[in-house]
């Protein structure tokens, strides 16, 4: 097994912290892991994104070309990154603030309206946690234990009264995908 | 037989390789009298510059470190940091500090770093053969200003001490020169009082002496002097610009 | 002890304190500053001491003024930054003074790009500044080699007195991967009795220096140098190889880049094609005797590396004519694709199976 994933939006999105939840929750689970973010001028509001690689195996490029999984979370990114999804991948869209609908067909694609869920909770902020929580209801990559124990390593410990809100969030994503 | 005066023990039996009439002697006999003075000469780093002190290592009979061109302030900083309680000083000229080592000594003197300094200005480039410094005279000729200065194209002689003095960090700054017997007990009291600043752990200390180079001035060593005194002086007057009380 | 995840700028520097650096020199510039950043908020908290500099000029002569006083030092930078450092480093292997220095590459000539890079090959290698004089260059492939290099890197500086380089790319101090760092608590640093600390009246002066002014003076002194180059290209050489005794092309590539060809190998491998790599993780000193492991029916080495085929030097003078040798790059911050190699494969060895 290998997922390599693109995560993507714009600065401020929390993709950067998207995908190192999920590199943390691999590391918990003893999988082989790597994040690497694009970084420079861009992040200063424009697109920003990383590459996120889970594997059973040693990891060799961790730059991510053809990712198995993409999550997009604004329009620039959709059309900078659909392309790169394997056929059989999933892709990830943010209804929210993508109205377009992807043109691939060998692939499976998510729509999540990830804002408007963030909006209803009360926390825009947690947009990127939808996101996420999406993707490990279709994906099953890591469990959600791992995923609490990333969270006080990206966030820290003194964010732990935020913990509730984006497990509400990662909820209501993974219930987005069910229905 | 009594003795009236000796070597220092601050100073090794190495023989200088200054020029006859140089007063880097003079000034390097001053700091190694202080150094013993205070009782610390077994408890200090001396960083020397590139330029005509460029062996003052093998004089100074203390701990030594030679470094790159302008870069005595850095070195100083490194060794300081790491021997707080160790007496650091560096010992420069005026193409090291006040050309290529501007940055070096504006920056040590602005973290204040606890150093001291002494800057020995002649107004040439003595090491390499009498070329323009940032501090030589309006009018003076060098190798590389063989017309002389000319404000115009070449700018005014920079006052490094004056400069120096604005920065906060720098917690004594005093000029001196060494043309007369008087003038050299003046310079030595003030060399005294910048290492106690260091000692006290005030902050940056510098003394800038004002020296001759008979060689490349083209003059004898009893005209250098005269020289020193009726040219340099009249342009870097000699005086305290800044100590610990007027600061505090 | 436990696994971390960890960017590489970051474990750079737990690396360094681990290995006892306490004092740290630098100056901002991207794709790197998350070193000073760490060693600002850390080291105050080991006792150490950081600096940011007023320049990469001024950062490195603070690391020669330390490393002269006995102490383990460590700086960092990105290409431009390091080209600055060029004048310090080559004082410091002249005064044989211990130091670490960090490159996190970025592209180049100029001011370049802030995307990652292996241009800084020659740079590391020829010795950057002035003289006969060589760093020991290591070039870790992930986050936990970058660690246990720096940590031996210091190790390595002591025991030689001679300048270490880590030389990374962008992806790998912006790369987070988990970490494990090895007990060191019982590991006692080296005495430095050359050190400049103050004599307490008890020893002659201690001097650091790098001037010879008699040229038979400097010329002992530059034999005595390379008397000790010749012992570290004896002893530290250090590279990872695996299919080169029935290859049919070996890949030589180091850093990021050698990941990325170990992805293309397998994807060769799928697709009938047998291909060996040779990653040197010494720079200096190279691993040139790794080449003559390759077999004699190999159609070549192919050098793939972040630049313009700067290590293809070396590979010539390892192969010395034994075999052909290619090179395949992408530079100013482009890295490699897995299908580029491929592709660049397939084109040395003649069309698809």
């Amino acid at each position: 097994m290998e997922e390599r994933i693109i995560a993507a939006g714009f600065g401020g999105q929390g993709v950067m912290a998207l995908g190192q939840m999920l590199t943390y929750a691999g590391m918990v689970e003893d999988k082989r892991v790597s994040w690497v973010p694009s970084y420079g001028p861009e992040m200063r509001g424009g697109t920003a994104n990383c590459n996120v690689i889970i594997s059973d195996d040693l990891i060799g490029s961790p730059v991510v070309i053809e990712a198995t999984t993409a999550l997009v979370l604004n329009k620039p990114s959709l059309d900078k990154f659909e392309h790169s999804v394997v056929p059989g991948g999933k892709l990830f869209i943010n209804s929210s603030l993508i109205s377009t609908k992807s043109t691939r067909e060998d692939i499976d694609v998510y729509y999540v309206p990830a804002n408007d869920i963030a909006n209803e909770i009360g926390n825009n902020r947690v947009a990127n946690m939808v996101m996420l929580g999406a993707y490990l209801e279709a994906t099953k990559m890591v469990g959600m234990d791992s995923i609490e124990k990333a969270f006080y390593k990206v966030f820290g410990e003194n964010k732990a009264h935020l913990l509730p809100i984006n497990k509400e969030a990662l909820e209501k994503g993974a219930e987005a995908v069910r229905k | 037989m009594t003795v009236v005066f000796e070597r220092t023990t601050g100073l090794t039996e190495v023989e200088t390789h200054y020029c006859p009439g140089c007063t880097h002697g003079i000034i390097h006999r001053l700091v190694a009298e202080v150094l013993v003075e205070l009782d610390i000469l077994d408890d200090t780093i001396g960083v020397c510059p590139v330029g005509c002190s460029v062996l003052a290592y093998k004089y100074f009979n203390c701990d030594m470190q030679q470094a790159a061109h302008g870069r005595a302030p850095a070195v100083a900083t490194g060794a300081k940091r790491v021997h707080p309680d160790k007496f650091v000083f560096t010992y420069q000229g005026d193409g090291d500090l006040a050309s290529i080592g501007t940055a070096e000594i504006v920056h040590a003197a602005h973290r204040g770093e606890k150093i001291s300094t002494i800057f020995v200005n002649n107004a040439i480039y003595g090491m390499t053969g009498g070329q323009m410094a940032p501090t030589t005279l309006i009018g003076q000729k060098a190798t590389t200003a063989p017309y002389g200065r000319d404000e115009e194209t070449m700018g005014m002689p920079l006052r490094m001490s004056e400069m120096l003095a604005t920065i906060d960090g720098a917690k004594f700054v005093e000029r001196v020169s060494v043309d007369t017997p008087a003038n050299i007990r003046k310079a030595k009291r003030a060399i005294k009082k910048c290492f106690q600043v260091q000692l006290e752990g005030k902050g940056f200390g510098i003394v800038e002496v004002l020296s001759t180079c008979p060689t490349n001035w083209g003059l004898t060593p009893v005209e250098s002097l005269k020289w020193l005194k009726e040219n340099m002086i009249p342009y870097y007057p000699l005086g305290n610009f800044k100590s610990p009380e007027e600061v505090e | 002890m436990e696994k971390v995840l960890m960017k590489g700028n970051e474990a750079v520097c737990a690396a360094a304190i681990a290995a006892g650096c306490k004092y740290f020199f630098g100056y901002p510039i991207t794709p790197q500053n998350e070193i000073p950043e760490y060693m600002a908020r850390e080291l105050p908290k080991v006792g150490g001491t950081f600096i940011q500099a007023e320049s990469e000029v001024a950062a490195i002569n603070m690391v020669y003024g330390a490393a002269g006083a006995g102490a383990r030092v460590m700086t960092s930078s990105s290409s431009p930054g390091v080209a600055l450092k060029q004048e310090g480093i080559s004082y410091c292997a002249g005064a044989e003074l211990p130091a670490v220095i960090v490159n996190m590459m970025r592209g180049g000539p100029g001011l370049g790009s802030i995307q990652p890079s292996q241009t800084d090959y020659f740079q590391a290698t020829r010795g950057g500044g002035n003289g006969d004089y060589k760093t020991l260059v290591l070039a870790p492939a992930d986050v936990q080699e970058l660690v246990d290099l720096t940590i031996e890197g210091f190790d390595k500086a002591d025991y030689y007195r001679n300048p270490v380089m880590i030389l990374g790319d962008g992806f790998i101090g912006q790369m987070m991967e988990p970490v494990v760092f090895k007990d060191r608590s019982d590991v006692e640093l080296p005495e430095k009795p050359w050190a400049t600390s103050g004599t307490k009246g008890e020893r002659k002066p201690n001097i650091i220096n790098s001037l010879y002014l008699g040229a038979e003076e400097l010329e002992e002194h530059n034999i005595h140098l390379q008397a000790k180059y010749a012992e570290m290209a004896k002893n530290e050489v250090k590279v990872e190889s695996f299919g080169l005794e029935d290859a049919e092309l070996v890949i030589a590539a180091y850093g990021t880049t050698s990941r990325i060809c170990k992805t293309a190998i397998s994807k060769l491998e799928k697709e009938g094609y047998k291909v060996g790599l040779i990653r040197p993780i010494s720079l200096w000193p190279y691993p040139f005797n790794e080449f003559e492991k390759i077999n004699d029916d190999c159609k070549g080495v192919l050098t793939v590396e972040m630049n313009t085929g700067q290590m293809t030097d070396d590979v010539q003078i390892a192969l010395n004519g034994r075999m052909p040798s290619y090179f395949y790059g992408r530079t100013g911050g482009m890295a490699p694709t897995p299908e580029e190699i491929v592709n660049k494969v397939k084109e040395i060895l003649g069309g698809d199976r």
